[in-house]
């Protein structure tokens, strides 16, 4: 077991593609990282390169306090679970899990006792003499698993493990992963586009746009406290609101009325012009449903809902509303940059299960003022951050950073997303 | 409907089974046929008095016919030669196939189209064009009449093929496999020789079978470059039979001798058979 430093990783292709940009991360010993980003942000690449499959072009790998970055992948004693498993379709299960230690000319007797052991964590006893062709997706991700933890490797390395099982298994295999990842306590570095994953199995998480490190900080930090819109957007399901807003002291006047936010997040957002706010659907409510000491003028809102999903504990409301031209074009980029495609701009309210709102009516809804953020539409940073409680940001303009390097890359290859999946 | 669609392919079935198999069955049956009978003008299908001479006459087992003694020794001679010339152009041609096609599945080198246009285009070279030179070549640097000398051309002419076969199966396996490996902690060595050979076997039989079958089989440059039993193959030793009668050509002898060099390639075809089956990789990825 062994921490990961990164210092100022940098990966450059062949062809003058920059994948990885000036990437700091420390990975302390034990610790549960997530990689996460939209496809072709360069988080696989560099994964990659903490197990020494990619080359680094730039900057220092440590692992466990050594440098790392000449050693080939099988001195660095590392493990990974790859997205398509990998697994040895030649070898019985037994054998695809003693893999790692014939290689590394263990007795037969410490063979079987070790293989015996993993295959018994993941309850693959049954399964030993079968090849892997025969068995269920979840099954083989349970051997690669298993080809993973048999050694006492330095860390453990994923690489989307749960992106090709259905929604089910993928549950479960979460929840498995993160027990075993408790129970053997060693360090894992963990890289996944699924948010859900991120935010539940990460004991911090590193969002990762074009190649540029964003932020690097706990799930609940980077909810509560993105560090622009990049982070505000990606994080958090369904996706945080953006609107315009207007500051004038602390109040905030958004498409749909005005509200009051506390002095001190108004307080960064004073003299500028036209702001973008960051609504999460979830600091929305039917003001029919809220304690009615919460329910002031200043808090609530009167809007036509376009659609209503019922999902039974919560409801998703539709508000359209219009956006002037230089906030929509910031929006479309945003959406973009997400994955996304922006069709219309409206409001994502998420109302108790209880609430009675149905479609086409006209709705009073309250909005937790003091939950909103504020972004400038320049450069995407969020103005009400609370630095103390946002993880660690990298110096510079991030988003800005990432914008850069999108041109470049798209020089490179034009349209094209490095994504490997 | 579906019993029309059946009984057309079985009706296509038995015409391809007996155009394939009459040829051999002939072959077969004339085995068993005296000098007598095969001398006739016009011999029936089956021996009318079958016979286990012509076996006799070429293995040397038994009495042998008088005026055949020396039969046995030069087929017994050519059918060794046979063996290891193509055991050993196969061995080698798979050996050099799978290390090249390796490096042009996976590596990223200047002149790699240039390689694979060259393989091809010798594989399409007419082998009757390079008779003479070679014979010429092989007298001058001693490699006439011996095993090299037949061994050389037969994995010229056998590479490219395999190379081409090989590539495309190397192609196939998931680059993470032998990722997988290095990361599991196997040198690049390790991890082609443990992952990615067992995993192209398919395509390393199929090679081999090829390349065998090539060796085996090869007429023009095995009595060409040849003079004495001592690097003669089988192909090239047939039409050094002589039966008794001059103007006859000994027919059931070589017959027998045909019968005798087709059971080895039947029997491996039958062994690699098991081998060849596609889908070995299955189960290696998602799926």
């Amino acid at each position: 077991m062994a921490a990961i430093e990164m210092k100022n990783i940098v990966k450059q292709y062949g062809d003058g593609f920059p994948a990885v940009n000036d990437v700091s991360i420390d990975v302390e010993d034990g610790e549960f990282l997530i990689l996460v980003g939209p496809s072709g942000c360069g988080k696989s690449t560099l994964l990659r390169m903490i197990v020494g499959l990619e080359d680094i072009t730039e900057g220092d790998m440590l692992i466990g306090g050594k440098k790392v970055n000449d050693l080939a992948p099988r001195d660095r004693n590392l493990s990974m679970v790859f997205q398509n498993y990998a697994l040895y379709p030649h070898l019985t299960v037994y054998e695809n899990i003693a893999f790692p230690l014939r290689l590394a000319g263990k007795s037969d007797s410490e063979v079987d006792e070790k293989v015996r052991e993993a295959s018994k964590t993941l309850e693959l006893d049954e399964h030993l003499e079968r090849k892997p062709g025969n068995l269920s997706g979840g099954q083989r991700q349970r051997v690669a698993m298993g080809r993973a933890i048999v050694r006492d490797a330095e860390a453990f390395l994923f690489d989307e493990p749960l992106s090709n099982l259905d929604a089910k298994l993928r549950g479960q295999m979460r929840t498995e992963i993160s027990r075993l990842q408790k129970r053997l306590g060693i360090t894992t570095v963990y890289v996944t586009h699924d948010q859900t994953e991120a935010m539940t199995l990460g004991d911090r998480v590193a969002v990762l746009k074009r190649g540029v490190l964003q932020q690097h900080a706990t799930p609940r930090e980077l909810y509560e406290n993105p560090a622009n819109l990049f982070v505000a957007g990606f994080i958090g399901s369904p996706p945080m609101n953006f609107v315009p807003a207007k500051v004038d002291g602390n109040r905030v006047e958004l498409p749909f009325g005005t509200v009051t936010i506390p002095e001190e997040r108004a307080a960064n957002a004073q003299g500028k012009d036209l702001l973008i706010a960051g609504i999460r659907p979830q600091h929305f409510e039917d003001a029919s449903v809220v304690d009615s000491d919460k329910v002031t003028d200043e808090a609530t809102f009167k809007a036509t809902v376009d659609v209503v999903e019922w999902l039974g504990n919560e409801a998703y409301a539709y508000i359209p509303f219009e956006a002037p031209d230089e906030v929509r074009e910031q929006l479309t980029q945003l959406e973009k940059d997400l994955d996304g495609e922006s069709l219309r701009t409206q409001l994502v309210v998420s109302l108790d299960g209880a609430s009675r709102i149905k479609e086409g009516d006209e709705a009073t809804i309250w909005v937790d003022a003091r939950k909103i953020h504020l972004f400038d539409p320049a450069t995407g940073d969020n103005l009400t951050l609370d630095r103390d409680n946002a993880g660690i940001i990298p110096g510079g303009n991030a988003m800005a950073k990432a914008e850069e390097v999108g041109k470049e890359q798209d020089d490179v290859k034009p349209g094209s997303d490095a994504a490997t999946t | 409907m579906s019993n029309k669609t059946n009984a057309g392919t079985w009706i296509g079935f038995v015409l391809i089974l007996v155009w394939c198999l009459l040829p051999v069955v002939w072959i077969i049956s004339l085995s068993f046929k005296g000098p007598g009978e095969t001398g006739a003008g016009s011999p029936q299908f089956l021996p009318s008095e079958p016979t286990l001479q012509n076996y006799r006459d070429i293995l040397g087992i038994g009495k042998v016919t008088p005026g055949q003694e020396a039969t046995a020794g030069d087929f017994i001679d050519a059918l060794r030669n046979s063996f290891f010339i193509s055991l050993i152009a196969t061995f080698l041609a798979v050996i050099f196939a799978t290390l090249a096609a390796y490096a042009i599945a996976r590596l990223e080198f200047k002149g790699k189209r240039l390689v694979l246009t060259m393989a091809l285009a010798i594989a399409m070279f007419p082998v009757v064009s390079l008779v003479g030179p070679l014979f010429d070549m092989w007298r001058t640097i001693g490699l006439f009449n011996t095993w090299p000398g037949l061994i050389i051309p037969y994995m010229t002419f056998t590479l490219p093929l395999a190379i081409w076969t090989l590539s495309a199966f190397f192609r196939e396996i998931p680059w993470e496999m032998e990722q997988a490996a290095q990361v599991d902690g196997a040198t690049s060595w390790q991890a082609f020789r443990k992952v990615i050979v067992p995993l192209a076997a398919p395509g390393v039989f199929t090679a081999a079978i090829l390349t065998f079958f090539f060796a085996w089989n090869e007429f023009v440059l095995a009595i060409s470059l040849t003079s004495t039993t001592g690097s003669r193959t089988v192909p090239a030793q047939l039409s050094f039979f002589v039966g008794p009668d001059p103007f006859n050509p000994p027919y059931g002898t070589l017959a027998a001798a045909s019968v005798v060099v087709t059971v080895p390639i039947i029997v491996i075809v039958l062994l690699f058979q098991r081998k060849i089956v596609a889908g070995l990789t299955s189960g290696a990825v998602k799926g």
